[in-house]
């Protein structure tokens, strides 16, 4: 088994010059309009069949400001791979990988609703966790965890003297 | 005054032609036993087109963990999956354990492995009686519920609560075992057996159990992992894929334990893999009793003043350990700069830790890869083409937790 796993380890090194080791799993860094090919011959030629998550990570100090983050998984070799994509905050589009894995659908409307990543190729964007009108992307580290937007209106104004909601 | 408020959702089609009518069921509907609203399209009784919308439970989960320390953290996980919270406060610690190259003792991984087992029992009972209720089968619920609340009672003994157990701890848990308890786990477990023989002898061969649940809701194994299907889901499907078996955790890899799988991956696979799932984990728990007696003497905790709380008689009685308890409950425990993903075999399927630490008090990020929100991605491939009175049984078969999907 860990022959066949280190062999796995050496065609993706060979393949994903890229690759890095980390201490979970591999890590492919690479550009967000690369990462449907990139996925594509992860599933095709290396059995990663199974798409685990899509999530990003928020660095505002840094440009380009976003991590975004995939996990994959072989359900024949169990091996595991993360790949991830950096995306600054004017354009922050990657590849959809919908054409690839079904899973792709809601996980990628929720990275789009709380961090307004755009994911090309995947037509329904809708928000999933979220409600419809609701204003910014909450899992952003500039959108204060305090900030309200109650969908029902509430039903007494503050009393006097309490602070303003921050923005 | 217009009072109406704004729809909070957007369907994602009309009637299609006169002939077909879109019907909105749910967030709260006794056929959607989560809070979970799907939109469907109807051409009599048979199902068109499904729109699935969750996020009625959402709370903020992930932007809260960034808040707060990694300690802190344990009873918010444990809100997660409700049903079998300890299988989340395993896998969260073990996120953390790994972050910091934590090793637990011997007697720790076996208690966390015996408890989440015990944890998968309740869960898998919780869902396979409500999925019954559903179809009114009554006396069956009300089997595996007597079972259930003896289990709750017995985790209360130990933890403290029925639900919310908020027992793991990073490098440990929260406390070892009262006494006694071994011996009140081994009558439940006999317990157990009988009454889940009689819900076997109740529905399996019950026509009307068997006209609701065979061939409905079916969906084969590739594309059950095309949609990120795990856990029972999966395995119903036909694919033999356990994480406790594949990528060994905690003290799966000494235990001997088959992987029952479901043959075309319909309700009733999906029925029956979680009754043969509960039988493997009482076995494995027996199992555990005895490594427990064998091999599992000691501590239950790590000696690793990083995150391990001094005991309280120290704490009381020198300065060194007054500072330490401090630091651990101010500032939290010291977990290195990094990330990693880990993966438990939660009762649902795979639950996923993402964690990314900057070596600051909390994470910098936390994502949780919930099963239940991914089985909610592909549900309507198990809805769509059947009756509309099939959405009962399908939706209970899938044991949606509101709790773990909208986070």
């Amino acid at each position: 088994m860990d022959s066949f796993r280190d062999k796995l380890d050496r065609q993706l090194a060979a393949a994903f010059p890229a690759l890095a080791a980390a201490a979970d799993m591999p890590v492919l860094a690479l550009a967000g309009n690369q990462a449907l090919a990139a996925a594509r011959r992860l599933r095709d030629e290396f059995g990663f069949d199974m798409l685990s998550s899509v999530t990003a990570v928020d660095w505002p100090q840094r440009a380009p400001r976003f991590d975004v983050v995939w996990h994959f998984y072989s359900t024949r070799s169990f091996a595991r791979l993360r790949m991830k994509a950096q995306v600054g905050v004017d354009d922050p589009q990657v590849d959809s990988l919908l054409p690839l894995y079904g899973a792709a659908a809601f996980m990628e409307r929720e990275c789009h609703e709380m961090f307004g990543i755009g994911f090309r190729g995947n037509p329904d964007l809708r928000p999933i966790l979220m409600y419809e009108g609701f204003v910014g992307y909450p899992l952003r580290k500039d959108y204060a965890k305090t900030h309200e937007q109650p969908l029902v209106p509430y039903r007494e104004q503050p009393p006097a003297g309490r602070p303003a909601q921050e923005p | 005054m217009d009072t109406r408020l704004p729809n909070p959702v957007r369907p994602a089609f009309g009637a299609s032609s006169d002939d077909t009518v879109v019907v909105n069921i749910g967030p709260s509907h006794p056929a959607t036993h989560g809070t979970v609203q799907i939109i469907a399209e109807l051409s009599g009784e048979k199902v068109l087109r499904v729109d699935v919308h969750c996020g009625y439970l959402h709370r903020g989960f992930e932007k809260e963990c960034e808040a707060h320390t990694w300690h802190n953290l344990i009873p918010y996980v444990d809100r997660l999956n409700y049903c079998s919270a300890l299988i989340n406060d395993f896998a969260y610690c073990d996120t953390v354990e790994r972050l910091m190259a934590i090793e637990i003792t011997p007697r720790c991984r076996y208690l966390r492995t015996l408890l989440a087992e015990y944890s998968r029992i309740a869960d898998h009972m919780t869902c396979v009686a409500a999925a019954l209720m559903e179809l009114g089968a009554m006396t069956a619920f009300l089997y595996l519920v007597t079972i259930r609340d003896q289990i709750y009672e017995h985790l209360a003994d130990l933890t403290g609560a029925r639900l919310t157990y908020s027992y793991g701890r990073i490098g440990g848990l929260a406390r070892d075992l009262p006494p006694g308890w071994l011996e009140r786990l081994e009558k439940i477990l006999a317990d157990c057996d009988v009454f889940l023989g009689r819900v076997h002898g109740l529905v399996d061969r019950n026509r009307i159990f068997i006209d609701r649940m065979r061939n409905v809701g079916t969906i084969g194994a590739a594309e059950a992992i095309h949609w990120g299907y795990t856990g029972p889901m999966l395995r119903a499907s036909g694919a033999p894929r356990d994480l406790r078996k594949d990528v060994p955790y905690l003290a799966y890899a000494e235990l001997e334990f088959e992987v029952p799988v479901g043959i075309i991956g319909d309700n009733y696979d999906r029925y029956y893999v979680r009754m043969r799932e509960i039988d493997e984990s009482i076995h494995m728990i027996r199992q555990l009793v005895d490594l427990l007696e064998d091999k599992g003497q000691g501590p239950i905790e790590v000696d690793d003043r990083r995150c391990s709380f001094p005991p309280k008689e120290r704490v009381y009685g020198e300065i060194e350990s007054l500072i330490n308890h401090f630091k651990l409950v101010i500032d939290g425990p010291r977990v290195p700069a990094g990330e990693v993903y880990v993966a438990h075999e939660a009762a649902n399927g795979e639950l996923g830790f993402y964690a990314v630490s900057t070596g600051g008090a909390g994470p910098y990020r936390l994502h949780v890869r919930s099963p239940s929100f991914v089985h909610m991605g592909g549900i309507h491939r198990m809805l769509e083409n059947y009756q509309l009175a099939d959405l009962v049984p399908t939706f209970g078969s899938v044991n949606m937790i509101g709790g773990e999907c909208d986070r």
